[in-house]
């Protein structure tokens, strides 16, 4: 028996029906992402800034000028607490400027030698090296940056020279971090000096440069708006980096410029807190949100900047 | 006109072949020669550093395992005492994680790939998608645990209360959970899958717009000319061609999950912990306890990266659980490596068939 066969006009009507419905349903899937961002923005702001209802919001309690310019963080409950986050900060900063130190010249160069020196033999080669090394988990490098690099590599050249380096410090932290965000600041400085035009090098190439000429003189300032993105958008990532920092860096929060010492992050502080046992509403807690604001503030211009950089200053060739 | 030979003329075939092309005089050829060989070493040296640290990673690891790495590793509970510690919960909590944050994920970021290549005209909510997507990739993981502390935590224990039968609106709870003897707890594993998944979205979306981006647009003017609807083309031409590099690029960048410890620790994750979600604590349980296997998705968890990271920073005079967290580090990294190997096997078989 054959099936009763249905008009076409309402074969159309039904299929428009049906496209409608899942156009609607993938548009909400894209849509999530804007409700992602609305959602960490609310809850960052109600529980830091104003709170409705019976709560009290962080700022309510700690006046913003303190917050920013007090130089002490104690975050605990009652009259000793102190919340200045300039601890932290220095904590944070050290580290992402550590990292900076390290990825920046090690990206940079990688990412010269990918694409202007080796050839796609050894490409094939070192690319999976570089993506390993992006996809070993923080904690890994943690574990590495205390176990490994402050007791058998920092602590023996330090006592070298008869300085005494402590068990926790920024500056394996800022290391490991460096190692970390170094596979990022490679690839995304390979893809735009790939992009910069053959016909360029071997303009240069013709008028007598060596190669050191053709990739400082030539390529990297014709790809310079691209990789400096790719730098901010590493030290954003360094900023952002939680287990590492926080198992190789310590929970001191002191504010110092020594990368000797320990001291704690933002990201390490918010790890610390959470794993401890105040209260939900208490203001040791609540304090997770205003660092929580602060870290989201910093590393969403750093990566706004990052973007304005490539956009503006894109050379565009043929 | 080149200022070769400006200075001493030079004998022909003296040099090789790409230094006659070099302009200048010879002592400032040999200068640039030679900062010229000192820039590719050091950028060669920079690059193969990469490998020297991995190389130099992967030994202190292994080397700092010895005297706990053994094949009880992987199905003992968690000890205080480091002879005896293993990682079964941590594994057992991974693994639900991952499961759920893949059912999460894959559907949204996959459809939000094929809207926003697919569907959307470039109109200015489009444009804001687009650039929202990018930000949310540099937005840190602990800021995602912020919010899945606050939000889904928070509605978790509105269902604990709705289902321990302290609430009016009780009868649900009673009828299906209580009969089945099935607690729920507020850091469950749906909050911490539910967690990860906003964490790996961003990256899953662009992992499946690159691969629909990849298929050429001649395959979709050709389904389209035939009279195949919009929905029809994406659905039988363009995700079939794309599937290969959608199903790497969501394996891969879904995997990194396993990964995370920040965002799972701020939900209040558990630490240290014996128990494993759900009491399955093998394979064949997941056939055998179906009401387990239900009850797992609603349990207290721990995860494979929050017990090394206990490990690693555990104060311990004689430091023995250095080799316990070393050991549950080759653990993760091996799991992490299966899961990359899973990838390419999919990728190599999935596009042998297609061919343009």
């Amino acid at each position: 028996m054959t099936q009763a066969k249905l008009p076409a006009w309402a074969i159309r009507r039904i299929s428009r029906r049906y496209e409608k419905l899942i156009q609607a349903a993938l548009f909400l899937c894209a849509a999530l992402s804007v409700l992602t961002t609305a959602a960490i923005i609310l809850v960052l702001l109600t529980n830091a800034v104003y709170a409705p209802g019976a709560k009290t919001a962080f700022f309510e309690r700690v006046s913003f000028w303190e917050f920013v310019t007090g130089t002490h963080w104690k975050p605990v409950d009652g009259q000793y607490g102190r919340f200045g986050i300039i601890p932290l900060l220095c904590g944070t900063m050290m580290v992402a400027g550590i990292a900076s130190l390290v990825s920046v010249p090690a990206g940079l160069g990688a990412a010269i030698y990918m694409s202007e020196y080796a050839g796609p033999r050894e490409r094939e080669f070192l690319k999976p090296i570089l993506e390993i090394l992006a996809g070993i988990p923080s904690v890994v490098f943690g574990f590495f940056a205390l176990k490994f690099i402050t007791p058998w590599i920092l602590k023996p050249m330090f006592s070298l020279v008869g300085i005494d380096l402590q068990i926790f410090n920024t500056l394996s932290a800022g290391i490991v971090v460096g190692i970390m965000v170094t596979p990022l600041i490679a690839s995304l400085s390979e893809d735009v000096i790939r992009s910069v035009p053959r016909s360029l090098r071997e303009a240069a190439f013709a008028l007598g440069s060596t190669r050191f000429d053709v990739s400082v003189r030539i390529v990297v300032p014709a790809a310079l708006s691209g990789i400096l993105a790719a730098f901010l958008l590493a030290f954003s990532r360094a900023i952002g980096e939680t287990m590492a920092v926080t198992i190789a860096g310590g929970q001191q929060a002191i504010a110092t410029l020594n990368p000797l010492q320990g001291a704690q992050t933002m990201t390490g502080f918010m790890v610390h807190a959470s794993t401890g046992d105040s209260a939900a509403d208490s203001i040791s807690r609540m304090s997770i949100y205003a660092v929580g604001i602060a870290l989201f503030a910093i590393t969403l211009t750093i990566n706004v900047i990052s973007g304005w950089v490539l956009r503006r200053y894109r050379e565009v060739y043929q | 006109m080149s200022t070769r030979g400006s200075g001493t003329p030079r004998v022909a075939g003296q040099q090789s072949a790409p230094v006659s092309f070099i302009s200048g005089t010879d002592g400032s050829i040999r200068r640039r020669l030679f900062l010229s060989r000192v820039f590719s070493w050091t950028c060669r040296f920079v690059t193969y550093a990469a490998l020297a640290v991995l190389i130099v990673l992967l030994a202190a690891i292994i080397w700092s395992s010895v005297g706990r790495l053994a094949f009880d590793f992987v199905y003992n509970p968690n000890s205080s005492n480091p002879i005896k510690a293993g990682m079964l919960a941590g594994l057992w909590g991974s693994f639900w994680l991952i499961l759920f944050t893949a059912l999460f994920s894959v559907p949204v970021g996959v459809g939000s790939a094929i809207y926003l290549e697919e569907i959307a005209k470039d109109s200015f909510f489009v444009r804001v998608i687009k650039t929202n997507i990018s930000n949310l990739a540099g937005v840190p993981s602990i800021v995602y645990g912020i919010l899945g502390y606050t939000v889904f935590r928070s509605l978790a224990a509105v269902l604990k209360v709705w289902f321990d039968g302290q609430h009016a609106f009780n009868i649900l709870g009673l009828f299906r959970l209580r009969l089945l003897k099935l607690p729920i707890y507020e850091d469950n594993i749906l909050v911490g899958a539910l967690t990860l998944t906003l964490v790996v979205l961003p990256t899953v979306i662009s992992a499946a717009q690159e691969a629909l981006r990849s298929v050429p647009s001649s395959i979709r003017v050709a389904s389209l000319a035939l009279g195949a609807t919009r929905w029809q083309t994406i659905w039988r031409q363009v995700i079939p061609a794309a599937l290969p590099g959608i199903s790497t690029g969501v394996i891969l960048s879904t995997s990194r999950a396993i990964g995370e410890a920040a965002p799972l620790i701020m939900l209040g994750a558990l630490t240290i912990t014996t128990m494993v979600p759900g009491n399955i604590d093998s394979p064949v349980k997941l056939i055998t306890r179906p009401l387990q296997v239900l009850h797992a998705p609603l349990d207290q968890f721990t995860a494979m990266p929050i017990e090394i990271y206990d490990w690693s920073k555990r104060p311990d005079p004689q430091d023995r659980f250095t080799a316990v967290a070393a050991s549950g580090i080759i653990v993760l990294m091996l799991v992490l490596l299966s899961v990359n190997a899973v990838a390419m096997v999919v990728r190599h078989y999935a596009s042998r068939r297609l061919k343009w």
